[in-house]
């Protein structure tokens, strides 16, 4: 089960992010996971939070451009090889990784990749397969 | 079925627009000769009389005037009558620091109205259209021209001036509006609002808008027309020779007709200042043919431009200027390449991108750098920064294709770049040389 990321286009300059996140705490939406991918001159930031669609609306009506991604959010033991693990069980499912980040470990210790693929379909049979427990969209909002 | 406003005028055949134009030019020059001592100074500096000039094909003989004379006779120095005669200046906006002054008597003013109901007309506009001038009004030629053509026309006339956009929209529904003026950077934001606001090309009452005072491009007009669903008219024109309406657009939308009959144009080679046959590409030199308050001979427009007088489907016989490029003055040389801004935004709608552009021009390190500077848009937004930069690079491209010229990109976020609501400000330049 893919979950929604939240992906904005943010100008490489002083001050965007923090707007952003002012924008966030005012509607007091929770980020969970965040990663910023970022060349020269813009950046894309990549979010997990704790209310999707509320995100999208807020963003749109402060002139921000977002959209909603599919991910895979995977629970990781937090001990060494966890996330080793994991990407075994993707390559030997021929599974293309796009992207991938952590979020913050959640109540029971457990921290959480999440992972943007080629074809999420298929990495979810694999890891569903290989044993591995997946976040939905409110258990990764609770997390 | 075309109309025209004076059709024995807009449609004479070319010798009676000739004989017409001789008996008025040698009538103007006496009259300048009489009453302008800048230019009668000049013209006795280069040895020509009044005498000389019997017909346009003379006109060559006369001195030509620039920008730089009206600076230097400013303000009453090029003043073809009695203050007492003249009822009302207007000025131009001054961007590029040198302010303009013109006078007008009132038949000064009902000649330049003329030329706007033409234009008015030619875009369809009847007594029984509502025509709504957001144009700003006041030392800005474009509301009070365009405003004066509407009442010629018989149109209902909503003075709007240019600003508070949710206005603009309100009286658009309202008052049910159907003709449009303003310039073409401003139409694009109301389009823009409008769409925001869930309107669509058939919810708008418009048919039809006669954009002009800045140089736009033919993609700029597909976005336009798409969005607001009408037809989009140009219209040409500067204070110095009386205001928009010197030349308009009709149906065939394949440049503007000039109003010769008032304004007789030239092109020159802007180096050699010699006149150029028909069909050149030049500098655009207007002579008013009867001006009494401003009575300019062979002014220097700096507009780059081509006449042609192929035969228009609109039945017109007026001679046709092409879009200029852009004014000399808007001219960019950057690492010694000319560079309208006009072709910048050519590239940018020719690959999606919205008319909301700037474009930085500095100097590092001895080196002229052009940044262009575009909104993304939230249909060309995607999570792939692959997708994004390819995206940068084909902009890029296409720059270096149109212009011979590497310039950067940088996507910019929404609304950053300031809207307009008159001239839009398309360059920032940082050079200090």
């Amino acid at each position: 089960m893919a979950i929604r990321q939240i992906s904005v286009f943010l100008e490489n300059k002083p001050g965007m992010l923090e707007t952003m996140t002012e924008v966030l705490a005012a509607a007091d939406i929770d980020i969970r996971a965040l990663s910023l991918a970022e060349t020269k001159d813009f950046g894309i930031v990549r979010m997990i939070v704790s209310d999707v669609y509320e995100t999208a609306t807020v963003l749109k009506d402060n002139h921000f451009i977002a959209s909603m991604t599919p991910v895979i959010a995977v629970k990781i033991d937090d001990k060494v090889g966890g996330l080793s693990n994991v990407l075994k069980t993707l390559s030997a499912a021929s599974v293309n990784i796009e992207y991938m980040y952590a979020s913050l470990a959640g109540k029971g210790g457990n921290a959480c990749m999440i992972f943007r693929v080629e074809d999420e379909k298929k990495a979810e049979a694999a890891l569903r397969a290989g044993g591995f427990k997946l976040a939905d969209q409110e258990t990764v909002a609770e997390m | 079925m075309e109309r025209y406003y004076e059709e024995d005028l807009e449609r004479a055949s070319r010798e009676d627009m000739l004989a017409l134009q001789n008996e008025k030019l040698v009538k103007q020059v006496k009259h300048v000769w009489d009453s302008v001592p800048y230019y009668r100074n000049l013209m006795e500096k280069k040895g020509v009389t009044p005498d000389d000039i019997k017909s346009v094909d003379d006109l060559h003989k006369l001195p030509l005037i620039s920008k730089a004379d009206l600076r230097d006779a400013y303000p009453y120095g090029l003043l073809g009558c009695d203050l007492k005669k003249c009822v009302r200046i207007q000025s131009t906006s001054g961007t590029t620091g040198k302010r303009v002054v013109a006078f007008y008597t009132q038949e000064d003013i009902d000649i330049w109205e003329r030329c706007c109901a033409r234009a008015i007309t030619a875009a369809g506009g009847t007594d029984e259209d509502v025509c709504q001038v957001s144009y700003g009004y006041g030392l800005f030629t474009g509301g009070p021209g365009l405003n004066g053509g509407s009442h010629k026309v018989g149109c209902l006339t909503v003075p709007t001036s240019s600003g508070n956009t949710d206005r603009q929209i309100m009286f658009i529904n309202d008052l049910q509006a159907t003709i449009l003026c303003c310039t073409p950077s401003y139409a694009a934001y109301l389009g823009e609002r409008m769409k925001e606001l869930g309107m669509g090309p058939d919810d708008i009452p418009l048919k039809a808008g006669i954009f002009g005072a800045e140089a736009w491009s033919e993609e700029m007009r597909q976005d336009i027309q798409n969005t607001l669903g009408i037809k989009a008219y140009d219209i040409y024109g500067l204070t110095e020779i009386s205001g928009p309406g010197v030349s308009f657009e009709c149906s065939e939308q394949t440049g503007m007709h000039i109003n010769e009959d008032h304004f007789y144009p030239e092109v020159i080679d802007p180096d050699t200042e010699e006149v150029l046959p028909e069909g050149s590409e030049g500098e655009l030199v207007f002579t008013c043919l009867d001006k009494e308050a401003f009575p300019l001979l062979r002014y220097r427009t700096r507009d780059i431009c081509v006449l042609s007088r192929e035969k228009c489907s609109c039945g017109r016989t007026l001679v046709k200027m092409k879009k200029p490029k852009g004014r000399s003055d808007d001219m960019l040389i950057i690492r010694g390449v000319n560079v309208f801004p006009s072709q910048i935004e050519a590239v940018l709608l020719n690959q999606g991108y919205p008319a909301n552009y700037q474009i930085v021009v500095d100097r590092v390190n001895n080196t002229d750098t052009l940044d262009v500077q575009v909104e993304m848009t939230p249909e060309m937004f995607t999570d792939n920064l692959g997708e994004i930069e390819a995206r940068q690079k084909s902009l890029v491209d296409g720059l270096k294709a149109m212009l011979g010229l590497k310039a950067h990109v940088t996507l910019v976020a929404p609304k950053t770049i300031t809207r307009s609501e008159g001239k839009a400000v398309r360059v920032i330049d940082k050079r200090k040389i």
